[in-house]
């Protein structure tokens, strides 16, 4: 925590322009990392940690496939596509975002009064506080399972199916990130609310590793086009695998990912700036 | 006695007055259950018995287990002991003219009523509401059910406690209460149940401590045992004695080697 004194700034930019965003991202995420790694034998236990609560999802998974065959008329490889897909995007925006489960803490505390005074975007600080590198231990299992799901599934590789294979992962932490950040701003208009922000973030990952064909089609339908969580891989892995829409949805929104990806972030981006606006500290 | 009575209403009182954050965690906990209870649907579906379990035992499984995790403590990993080590509030703990483990076994009584309040009922009831469920109507169930509970929370209380007095060696308690949290969703029946765990990874569950936390009271709750109530209950007080003990012996280790700084 020493490091949060000093200079933050690059060499020889100016006093008086805050940094951009992403460079104050970048230098607050290492500084995290090296105050984590003051502890290095909890660090390694807990990225162990996180790597093998990825894979005891996973073994979760392989336990019901060794009872049925298929589920809802998708074999084992293909809901491990599905599966990797979204464990890998959700991986990388936990890296990336997860900070922002902090940001109760930090209303409650009062320190978020701290971030707004300091020169620096204060999503770049929410996003990277507290930020330990034992995130980077969920990123191992997912690439493992998506690399055997391709491995495993009968599929004709063409460039837009490698593209569309891809763009899921890429969007899908788009999508993931922008979720983060909207359900995340729930803090600030009721601080201990937040755990209802894990149905859609953890509750995304879980709904989003199994075909939606095993949901209800209302579910279903909610789950497209009122909380877009199929755009994250369900949608896309349609057309990679090759299959129809159970629900006899349209083929286009088999693309529809980086729009979808877009919107969200400036949804995102929206009610962020909205949330800090309205946001009164509870210190006294 | 009564100073771990005094801890465990205290204990009781801090946690039952977040309520609002406890109803954010009951809606948490039921909407998690609607989406085990549909992955779980499709299993059974493909599947209509797995072990002794059908359909609607496996969605009544599924919304007991979404109401009694937290009580239970099974995604815990920790007590409060064991940001207290990290911090160093430990000193005032030893120093308190009462037994360690006992005093951290009440506050964590306290939490689990708080919660078991707070948190408990909404999952199952609404559970059942919406979805086909099985839940018995013979009080004696819900009594023994009541009883397994209890040894319950004392065994994941005492894994708990292990993976806390960890500090103790580690400085920073965090690696091993993860770790531990780990296992314990895996091994108590939280992610899947206990019944669809295939040969000898079935039996390896049935007879780790884990099983004992969630699967077994719901097994009594559901008939689902094979010696019954009283089979159940030495199973579990079998595991909770020995953790106990262990905890014990960890204790009084840590007790010795343990310099307060300025004391």
């Amino acid at each position: 925590m020493a490091d949060a004194d000093t200079d933050l700034r690059p060499r020889g930019a100016p006093a008086t322009r805050p940094l951009p965003s992403p460079v104050a991202y970048l230098l607050l995420t290492r500084m995290w990392s090296r105050a984590a790694w003051q502890y290095r034998t909890s660090l390694l236990l807990t990225g162990t940690a996180q790597m093998l609560v990825t894979s005891l999802d996973l073994a979760a998974l392989l336990v019901l496939y060794s009872q049925v065959t298929t589920l809802a008329g998708f074999t084992l490889p293909q809901t491990l596509y599905l599966y990797g897909t979204t464990r890998l995007a959700f991986a990388l925006s936990d890296v990336v975002a997860s900070g922002v489960e902090t940001l109760s803490d930090a209303i409650r505390l009062g320190t978020f009064d701290v971030m707004l005074i300091r020169p620096v975007g204060t999503l770049a600080q929410v996003l990277s506080d507290q930020f330990t590198p034992k995130r980077l231990g969920k990123l191992v299992p997912s690439s493992a399972t998506l690399v055997w799901a391709i491995y495993a599934l009968p599929i004709t590789w063409t460039p837009l199916k490698g593209a569309v294979c891809a763009g899921t992962v890429l969007c899908g932490t788009v999508i993931y990130c922008a979720l983060w950040v909207i359900t995340g701003s729930i803090s600030f208009v009721a601080t201990d609310a937040r755990e209802t922000a894990n149905v859609i973030t953890y509750g995304g990952e879980l709904v989003t590793e199994f075909p939606f064909a095993i949901y209800q089609r209302s579910l279903a339908l909610i789950l497209t086009f009122a909380i877009p969580l199929a755009f994250i891989t369900w949608q896309p892995s349609l057309y990679v695998l090759g299959r129809s829409d159970p629900f006899g949805l349209p083929a286009f929104l088999h693309f529809a990912a980086p729009a979808v990806a877009a919107l969200l972030c400036a949804l995102a981006a929206f009610v962020w700036r909205a949330a800090v606006r309205r946001y009164r500290s509870t210190g006294s | 006695m009564r100073v771990y009575l005094t801890a465990a209403r205290l204990s009781f009182r801090r946690y039952i007055t977040y309520r609002s954050a406890a109803t954010a965690g009951a809606i948490t906990n039921t909407a998690f259950g609607f989406i085990r209870a549909y992955i779980l649907l499709a299993v059974w579906r493909e599947k209509p018995h797995i072990g002794t379990y059908d359909a609607a035992d496996a969605v009544t499984y599924v919304f007991l287990t979404q109401g009694l995790i937290t009580p239970i403590g099974v995604f815990l990993g920790s007590t409060e002991l064991g940001p207290r080590i990290r911090t160093g509030e430990v000193a005032v703990d030893l120093y308190r003219p009462c037994d360690f483990q006992l005093w951290f076994l009440a506050t964590d009584l306290g939490r689990a009523v708080a919660s078991l309040l707070l948190r408990t009922v909404p999952p199952v009831l609404v559970g059942a509401l919406a979805l086909p469920t099985r839940l018995p109507g013979d009080p004696r169930r819900w009594l023994e059910f009541g009883c397994c509970c209890a040894v319950a929370l004392v065994i994941s209380f005492s894994l708990r406690y292990l993976a806390s007095l960890s500090g103790f060696w580690t400085l920073d308690e965090r690696g091993t209460t993860s770790l531990l949290m780990v296992v314990s969703m895996f091994f108590s029946g939280m992610i899947v149940p206990l019944v669809v765990m295939p040969g000898w990874l079935g039996g390896l569950a049935r007879v780790l401590p884990w099983s004992a936390t969630l699967q077994v009271p719901i097994d009594v709750l559901l008939g689902k045992t094979t010696g019954g109530f009283a089979d159940a209950l030495v199973f579990q007080l079998a595991w909770a004695a020995a953790l106990v003990a262990l905890g014990r012996a960890l204790t009084s280790a840590a007790r010795h080697r343990t310099v307060v700084q300025g004391g």
